[in-house]
């Protein structure tokens, strides 16, 4: 504490606003993710309305969304910008920014055993683009014409072409903006993050010897500084075919009444630009949250993770497969079938250490001693939806099998299980079991469990079913669909779907309540309440600048000592030496 | 529905209000530390975790009993092999959903936390390890080479004889194109399109045409520029200015100096003559020239494009530009003969669309500018379907599955397969594209749909 009072004192600016201390940035992240998270929801609730009792009148929706659900009923064209912002929103600023953006600044110099990330100065910076980004998207909504509707994936010529629907308008345009100052933030936090994992660690922390959650971050922030400036060349392009009359991806179009005066492009190079990151996207989203689940897990089996090594070697694998299966988004587009075969290849090889993995979770359990935290609820339920929604990809990357069920809401449910839900149900475990370190308080359990068990009944509840609802033939992004005899019989699920998706939405009210009061109500955090091993844990609890208030811990340890039977207590810290004898990892 | 709605929101407000209270209880009687789960807890947990997994495999079991069946039998003879491969898929993937799932939940419950016991510590095996990475590879090896089989046999070149047919989409409806009698398509191209070509067909009297109008619409806006009232003056002046320049500024002594006087006063005589001829006259804003410039920039080009549409022609000589004469184009549903083997070739007008039959288990998108296919045999005929399904309107569709618009949902055509007797009788009624081009071609279903798109766009 001593140290603490050699500070200059922070004006309120800079300790809260323009903070250059990791675990601030990390906060900032985490609440701005909890808020654009919330938008997100909302969105995806108000559509859902529409899909369930399809032209019905809800008085919600008049209120919420005005001329956008003229009586109460949602616009056509609104559902559209609806799909396409809840899906931006989520992939991008909750489980990108959100999830790496929180839980890498927080833990990668905690973790490592630094002061605080490489460069300060970038990792606000990251924020800052972050920030203005979310506001650009958000104000989106509002602008004539709407936000961008063409799909989280944005398409084009349907993107390029203002006069395709009202939402390729200045809706479109403010969502390439928003995306481009959103890679600008990913890429300065990635380099940082690189750069502190491989330069900062401490003495003794060996590369073999960092938690799998750094291991993630590390992976996920290689993934995202080679891929994320692909995405930010396609959309350039795009912003250029909009506003510059360049035909990167425009040719043979006749639109409006007229032929347009663009030739030689092709809208297929978007998509090899847009999937070449889009695919890795997925485990960027992906792998933290099972970083952050393979330490939540370890620590509350009081095990050790199962295959340490197996486990890095398949998150190395998975990233570096990621990079040559972004094709599996296309073999309906008229690619060529031997390349469409190349594609299927690599994409079912990702199986392997994603079996791997789950297996070696489940070995994880096996005779542990399971402490269900909240945390690990949730770690448990990502194990699950990690499994149940990987599965279905194997059927997607099957090209034989993908053309009838492409773009169905069979990928729907398949992505929304395997990405959605285990990326949310890590992120969520990261909060419970972060949050003494990050805020010095307790979140309440009782609360806590009460939100899992809602979480997890009803994100089965709504994705489960559409597997049945994409096979049956209903294509996605569709507005209604009274119009197909064909589909009646599955149809009287989109109800169901929907009460649950409402039940989901109202049981997060638990999560936020605990989330916010618990900030500043909760009981106040011992230094390691869950016995854990890692580093972050010997700091203090109220936070200082540096981290440590004396020297640098040193690690004499790998991270997942616990319950070794050369040591009394079922948890060995990485600072602990070696005692006499002891053969250590 | 409403009603349940707002009782469900009820409910949950009444329920927040309570954990609320039990959340200050709980804190304020600090009887216990939050990170401390008791044991009852922790049991109840692994309890729950056993009990969700015995309800999420009921309602799994259910929802294959009740809608497991989508077998709408394939109705194409690639689909058939695609669902025995669905079939053999399934199964594996149930099966390691089963064992993983309840390994997981059954591993939850049983070892929940006791104080008095140890984990055990086991922290890699490799023999282990090493059985599920093989297990996995070989079914993973099995499972690509089936699926590349199937994929194969799909995407072969199509037969000899296939029948063609076009598909073509735009905002927010279908046409399809047969090649008539000799069995070409014709050529298209975009910049022919208009209301009575909607395909761009390219025929030498239709190319003839639509140049004529290219040629007149530049005429016209050349006319209106060169009259255009202020440019004129504004250009007088500076060629005055020209003229006289160096009088005014001696130090300029040179200023004009290789100036055409001659040629300066021939524009300046011709900008007179134009303006007094008033009639002719046109005044125009600075941005209305402006964009009447463009526009006659935009002419030319597409002049340029149509140019450069050239003939050529097919295997047997047949011309590329004469193949279209007798294309036969319908909207709203067409028909396909069963058994016979059908290539499809994709275009598209504006954005990209994609062609959904989910009875034959096809799917190709329509890309503007790349013409895409698609081969399948119809196997069962409409009246069969209807027969099997015990369904007597059923009809198979094509629907549009890549999102293109407000109207995306509703874009969709039928299709009919029928035996080739009654496909060669409809074909025959089917107009041929020239004899088309006089009759008026108003279907009620575009006008609808333009109706249904305009309103959309105006409402917000």
């Amino acid at each position: 504490m001593a140290d603490h009072a050699h500070h200059h004192e922070e004006s309120f600016v800079s300790k809260f606003i323009f903070s250059q201390d990791h675990k601030m940035i990390s906060k900032q992240f985490l609440i701005t993710a909890v808020f654009m998270g919330i938008v997100a929801v909302m969105l995806s609730i108000f559509f859902r309305l529409q899909l369930g009792w399809p032209g019905e009148s809800f008085a919600i929706l008049e209120t919420f969304l005005g001329k956008w659900a003229p009586g109460g009923v949602l616009d056509r064209n609104a559902y559209l910008a609806l799909v396409t912002i809840h899906g931006t929103i989520m992939v991008f600023f909750v489980l990108t920014g959100g999830l790496s953006g929180t839980f890498s600044n927080l833990l990668i110099p905690l973790q490592i055993g630094a002061r605080d990330m490489a460069s300060g100065f970038l990792n606000m910076l990251s924020y800052w683009f972050f920030f203005v980004s979310s506001v650009i998207m958000i104000f989106s909504l509002f602008v004539e014409g709407g936000a961008a509707s063409g799909g989280w994936t944005v398409y084009p010529p349907l993107s390029a072409l203002p006069q395709a629907m009202p939402g390729s308008g200045m809706g479109m345009t403010l969502w390439l903006i928003s995306m481009v100052l959103f890679v600008v933030s990913s890429l300065l936090g990635g380099l940082n993050y690189i750069v502190t994992i491989i330069n900062l660690r401490t003495k003794g922390m060996k590369m073999t010897r960092l938690p799998l959650t750094i291991w993630a971050f590390l992976i996920t922030a290689v993934l995202g500084v080679l891929s994320f400036p692909v995405l930010v060349s396609a959309v350039v392009l795009l912003l250029m075919d909009r506003t510059m009359g360049t035909a990167f991806y425009l040719s043979d179009i006749f639109i409006g009444g007229e032929a347009l005066d663009v030739t030689g492009g092709s809208p297929i190079l978007y998509q090899h630009l847009f999937w070449f990151l889009g695919h890795p996207e997925v485990y960027i989203v992906l792998l933290p949250a099972l970083g952050i689940s393979s330490e939540v897990i370890a620590t509350n089996a009081r095990k050790p993770i199962f295959g340490y090594k197996a486990m890095v070697g398949s998150i190395l694998g998975i990233g570096f497969l990621s990079f040559i299966v972004w094709g599996h988004h296309m073999f309906v587009t008229g690619m060529n079938p031997f390349l469409g075969s190349v594609f299927v290849f690599t994409t079912l090889l990702i199986a392997i250490p994603s079996a791997v993995k789950a297996f070696n979770y489940i070995t994880t359990l096996w005779q542990g001693n399971l402490r269900f935290t909240p945390a690990m609820l949730f770690s448990v339920g990502l194990v699950s939806t990690f499994v149940t929604g990987g599965l279905t990809g194997i059927i997607l990357a099957d090209s034989a099998l993908d053309v009838s069920v492409h773009d169905t809401y069979f990928v729907v449910a398949h992505f929304h299980i395997v990405m959605g839900m285990s990326a949310i149900f890590g992120m969520l475990a990261g909060v419970y079991h972060w949050f003494p370190k990050m805020f010095g308080r307790m979140m309440n359990t009782k609360l806590g469990f009460v939100h899992f068990w809602i979480t997890i009944i009803s994100g089965y509840g709504v994705f489960f079913p559409m597997h049945f609802v994409g096979i049956a033939g209903a294509p996605r992004r569709y507005y209604d669909y009274s119009a197909f005899e064909y589909l009646d019989f599955v149809m009287d699920l989109q109800p169901v779907i929907s009460v649950f998706a409402i039940v989901g939405a109202l049981g997060q009210l638990f999560f936020l309540f605990n989330f916010f009061y618990s900030m500043f109500r909760g009981q106040v955090a011992v230094q390691n309440p869950w016995r854990s091993n890692t580093l972050e844990w010997t700091t203090p609890v109220e936070h200082v600048h540096g981290n440590w208030p004396g020297a640098l811990p040193e690690v004499h340890r790998w991270a997942y000592d616990y319950s070794n039977p050369a040591h009394e207590e079922d948890f060995v810290s990485q600072i602990t030496p070696a005692i006499p004898g002891e053969e250590i990892h | 529905m409403k009603l349940l709605i707002l009782l469900v929101v009820v409910i949950g407000l009444v329920a927040i209000v309570q954990l609320a209270k039990v959340y200050q209880l709980t804190s304020s009687l600090r009887a216990r530390r939050e990170e401390d789960i008791s044991e009852a807890d922790n049991r109840l947990n692994g309890g729950l975790f056993l009990a969700f997994m015995v309800l999420f495999y009921a309602s799994v079991i259910w929802l294959v009993v009740r809608y497991g069946d989508y077998a709408l039998p394939s109705a194409s003879l690639h689909g058939e092999a695609v669902d025995t491969l669905m079939g053999f898929n399934l199964a594996i993937i149930f099966a390691v959903f089963f064992l993983v799932n309840t390994l997981l939940f059954w591993f939850s419950a049983k070892y929940y936390y006791r104080p008095e016991r140890k984990a055990r510590f086991f922290a890699h095996d490799n023999r282990l390890e090493l059985v599920w990475t093989v297990i996995p590879s070989i079914v993973l090896a099995v499972i690509i080479a089936y699926g590349l089989s199937t994929w194969n046999q799909m995407t072969g070149a199509p037969a000899e004889d296939a029948l063609r047919v076009e598909i073509y989409s735009k905002q927010f409806d279908w046409t399809a194109r047969y090649p008539g009698n000799d069995g070409e398509f014709g050529l298209s191209n975009y910049n022919l399109i208009t209301p009575t070509n909607p395909l761009g067909i390219v025929t030498a009297e239709g190319l003839e045409a639509s140049m004529s109008e290219v040629e007149k619409s530049i005429a016209k806006l050349e006319k209106e520029l060169k009259h255009e009232r202020g440019h004129l003056l504004k250009e007088q002046l500076e060629l005055e200015a020209m003229l006289h320049g160096g009088d005014h500024h001696g130090d300029h002594a040179d200023h004009g100096h290789g100036v055409d006087h001659a040629a300066v006063e021939a524009r300046l005589h011709e900008i007179e003559t134009l303006l007094e001829d008033e009639s002719s006259l046109t005044i125009l804003t600075e941005a209305a020239y402006e964009a009447k410039e463009d526009k006659l920039n935009r002419l030319k080009r597409h002049r340029q494009r149509l140019l450069e549409i050239s003939e050529f022609n097919y295997d047997g000589g047949l011309s590329a530009w004469a193949a279209g004469n007798d294309d036969q184009i319908v909207k709203g549903e067409f028909h396909l003969p069963v058994g016979r083997e059908v290539e499809m070739v994709f275009r598209s007008r504006d954005v990209i669309h994609s062609a959904y039959m989910p009875q034959f288990r096809a799917q190709m998108n329509t890309v503007p500018g790349v013409p895409t296919r698609f081969k399948m045999t119809p196997t069962i005929t409409t009246d069969s379907m209807r027969y099997i399904t015990g369904d007597e309107n059923f009809d198979y569709v094509l629907l549009c599955n890549k999102v293109c618009g407000a109207a995306h949902f509703n874009m969709e055509m039928k299709i009919v397969v029928e035996t080739q007797e009654e496909y060669d009788a409809w074909i025959k009624e089917q107009k041929e594209y020239l004899v088309k081009e006089e009759s008026e071609e108003a279907p009620a279903e575009t006008a609808d749909l333009e109706g249904t798109t305009d309103k959309t766009t105006a409402s917000l």
